[in-house]
């Protein structure tokens, strides 16, 4: 119980990154022509940002069931080097049937709280999923409803709160670790490169934030092998 | 929107998305021995949130300074160690705060 309320714990400020994203998602989905229930199916049957999104401005029209694969599978195929990375980092009880429902809250954000963490009890991750996935689906369902009632100074800045998260994630290692540095200024060139150079912006953001993390992390355990602990 | 059209494309929404998360994880029973993937797997975590938070937060918010200010204090505040919710809160503060002056400048 008490890893539960721990995993809880840390799933709260997930939560609440997400009830601006998903707030978005909600308005923008009903500007598209979905319906409130529509927007909400999606986010309960989905729970990804960047799939969801380009997901809805493909729906409007039809006929569209292969792009809409393929774009789906390229956004969002970071998430199997995140599950496979996860399934390393879970205790022995968390097996069989519990990946299968679990895998399905594997989120950017649950997976970099889960991978801060030295084990992964199934207690602690069914916490860790709770307020991400009410606030995931309640964002989607205000925004869809509501439209922009909360003040716009507000959301603007709750849109930093995830990135934070990351920030917090990231850096007090890097303090530590001299590869963990490197891997992280490898990833951050070529992010940039990916954004800006003209050839390579045209990429998906969700391909290409797995291009340059596999990239990273593979000049990492090619420069750093880690030797065992 | 017509409401089967709706239906087939979440389908294939839903549904790939489930599964490259949900097959990868439950396959993977054993560690990893291998010590270059043992190692490319500890890294993947740094270098999957360093690639999407920059350059991307700098256009999470209303203007790029005022994201760059908050994550300036997100950086300051995670050198000190501070847990992720105090983090996150004083980098949305941070850009709050600087918005407001933004604003009133302007």
């Amino acid at each position: 119980m008490k890893e539960f309320t721990n995993g809880l714990k840390s799933g709260l400020p997930i939560g609440v990154g997400y009830l601006s994203v998903s707030f978005t998602f909600g308005i923008i989905a009903v500007k598209y022509g979905l319906t409130w229930w529509e927007a909400l199916i999606i986010s309960m049957l989905t729970v990804t940002s960047a799939g969801q999104f380009a997901g809805i401005t493909m729906m409007t029209s039809p006929g569209h069931y292969l792009e809409m694969l393929v774009s789906q599978c390229t956004i969002n195929v970071r998430y199997s080097f995140m599950s496979i990375s996860l399934s390393q980092k879970v205790n022995e009880r968390f097996k069989g049937i519990w990946r299968f429902i679990f895998g399905f809250m594997i989120t950017d954000e649950i997976f970099a709280v889960a991978s801060s963490k030295k084990e992964v009890s199934r207690s602690f991750f069914a916490g860790l999923c709770v307020l991400p996935y009410l606030g995931w689906s309640l964002g989607t369902l205000i925004g869809a409803l509501l439209g922009n009632i909360l003040p716009h100074a507000l959301m603007s800045a709750l849109g930093l709160a995830i990135y934070g998260m990351f920030v917090a994630i990231v850096v007090p290692d890097m303090k530590k670790s001299r590869s963990i540095t490197t891997v992280v200024i490898i990833a951050l060139a070529l992010s940039f490169l990916f954004t800006y150079t003209p050839a390579l912006k045209n990429i998906s953001a969700g391909l290409s934030i797995s291009i340059c993390a596999i990239i990273a992390a593979s000049a990492g355990a090619f420069l750093f092998p880690i030797d065992d602990d | 929107m017509n409401t089967k059209l709706f239906f087939i494309y979440l389908a294939i929404m839903a549904g790939s998305t489930y599964l490259i998360r949900a097959i990868p994880f439950a396959a993977i029973k054993g560690k990893i021995e291998n010590k270059y993937f043992k190692s490319f797997l500890t890294y993947i975590p740094y270098a999957v949130l360093t690639a999407m938070t920059l350059p991307a937060c700098l256009y999470a918010t209303d203007y790029i300074i005022s994201a760059a200010i908050g994550l300036l204090v997100a950086v300051i505040f995670a050198i000190k160690n501070k847990s992720l919710t105090t983090v996150a809160i004083t980098a949305c503060s941070a850009v709050f705060i600087s918005e407001m002056i933004i604003k009133n400048l302007l």
